[in-house]
């Protein structure tokens, strides 16, 4: 006889279901009137804000080429200097304007989900390495049964992708690429493939 | 709280065996958005091991009420009233507190309130269907609800929903995000769901059941659920600050 370890066991996940907005978004899906805003909505970076202004925006794509419009993405980040804005951050302060964290429902026509935020900066790996600059994203809907989550690098980095930690470690090079966002100006364009010959990486985590 | 160091340890690995897998046939819609290839394993760094954590000033006086949150003054939602409580704890057994925790749901008939919703069940004009909060200092949540209706929806030809409410959960750092839903103790609809079916371990399905709790059940007034919720544990960092050899 051993002591037991006594752990409990994570709550499985279920889909989001197609009515997730109801929840996470009523605003956004019409139901007005109980919350001020929807949790997440809107610019992510505010006048205070230090840091270079970006927008992400792209789509949730499924095995027939089709964009989703029941999808929700949510957004993580560093600050501009790559801090976080949580508890669990013991580097250092972060940007007080800055929460770093965001929340989109795919557009009901077109699919897409845009973030107005700003390029966060370096934070390092496990060994103190710096990774590249990145976000974290999150995506659930229906048809999802458990939340996906990835990460967006960003094209005009490419001396700094070429050295992270993470990308560095993906052994089929071919699918690197679909972590990184393409940036035009201010205007990070990163779409999602859920299936097919760029399927996204996606990570355990 | 408030004495306590901030947690920076990384989080136990996820044991996905639990989880549904993300191809499951007989849920028709994750045919054409699973993924087919393996994820790639990644030790929580600094971006996954941190997260959002909200003010209690996000929460309105009313928003743990559906009964009222939505109905016009004076009235209220019709249907057999409710309070779900519990608490969320992470995989240690750690009570996971000023998590916030938001939930949605259809109405008595099993009807939502939603643009696409189509069923022709009726709409409640005092029910919106929503509502959120955030956990005391022991991971402790309440809110009072309806209890919510089964429906049809589109996947076999005679496919129904159990009673269910849908929970959105965040823990403390982003690799703990979770959704689920919570079923009520003794409906038949639970064995037969294609979307309770994708989780492949029965002891798992048993754990999103909710039992009725007559102890916390308020006399003439609403009967208890209690549903507690589990994300995933968080080592300890004894021993997580040293770098031999880097
Ligand atoms: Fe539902």
């Amino acid at each position: 006889m051993v002591q037991p370890l006594n752990y409990l066991k994570e709550s499985a996940s279920q889909t989001a279901g197609p009515y997730v907005h109801i929840g996470c978004t009523p605003n956004f899906t019409g139901i007005t009137g109980v919350y001020d805003k929807d949790l997440g909505s809107g610019p992510m970076a505010t006048e205070k804000t230090r840091g270079e202004r970006i927008t992400i925006k792209g789509r949730v794509i499924d095995g027939s080429g089709t964009p989703l419009r029941d999808a929700m993405i949510e957004i993580w980040q560093a600050d501009a200097d790559g801090f976080y804005n949580s508890p669990s951050e013991t580097r250092g302060k972060a940007d007080p304007n800055f929460f770093g964290w965001g929340r989109c429902p795919a557009d009901m026509v077109t699919g897409e989900f845009y973030f107005e935020t700003i390029k966060p900066g370096t934070v390092p790996f496990n060994d103190g390495r710096p990774m590249a600059p990145h976000v974290t994203l999150w995506i659930v809907a229906r048809g999802i049964n458990i939340g996906l989550q990835t990460r967006m690098y960003f094209s005009d980095e490419e001396e700094a992708n070429a050295k992270d930690p993470v990308l560095t470690r993906i052994e089929h090079r071919v699918r690197v690429p679909t972590l990184i966002g393409q940036r035009d100006g201010d205007i990070v364009t990163f779409d999602i493939h859920l299936q097919g010959e760029h399927e996204t990486i996606f990570f355990d985590i | 709280m408030k004495n306590a160091l901030p947690e920076t340890g990384g989080f136990f690995a996820r044991n996905r065996e639990m989880h549904p897998p993300a191809y499951t046939p007989g849920y028709k819609t994750s045919v054409l958005r699973a993924p087919q290839r393996a994820l790639i394993s990644l030790e929580g760094t600094k971006s996954e091991i941190t997260g959002p954590v909200f003010g209690h000033n996000i929460i309105g006086e009313f928003d743990n009420d559906l009964i009222v949150n939505y109905a016009k003054p004076g009235e209220m939602a019709i249907g057999q009233r409710i309070m779900v409580h519990g608490r969320v704890l992470d995989e240690r057994g750690v009570g996971v507190a000023g998590a916030l925790v938001e939930f949605w749901q259809a109405n008595a008939g099993g009807r939502y309130r939603h643009k696409k919703e189509t069923y022709l069940a009726a709409i409640d004009p005092n029910f919106g269907g929503f509502g959120r909060c955030i956990t005391d200092e022991n991971g402790n949540y309440a809110f009072r609800t309806i209890k919510p209706g089964a429906y049809p929806w589109p996947n076999g030809v005679n496919d129904w929903r159990p009673a269910h409410i849908h929970f959105s959960i965040f823990g403390h750092g982003f690799a703990q995000r979770l959704i689920t839903q919570m079923y009520f103790e003794g409906d038949p609809m639970i064995a037969i769901c294609p979307i309770v079916k994708t989780i492949p371990d029965e002891e798992a399905i048993k754990r999103l059941i909710a039992p009725l709790d007559m102890s916390n059940t308020v006399p003439m007034d609403m009967r208890a659920y209690k549903f507690d919720i589990v994300l995933r544990g968080r080592r300890s960092t004894f021993f997580e600050n040293r770098k031999e050899g880097n």
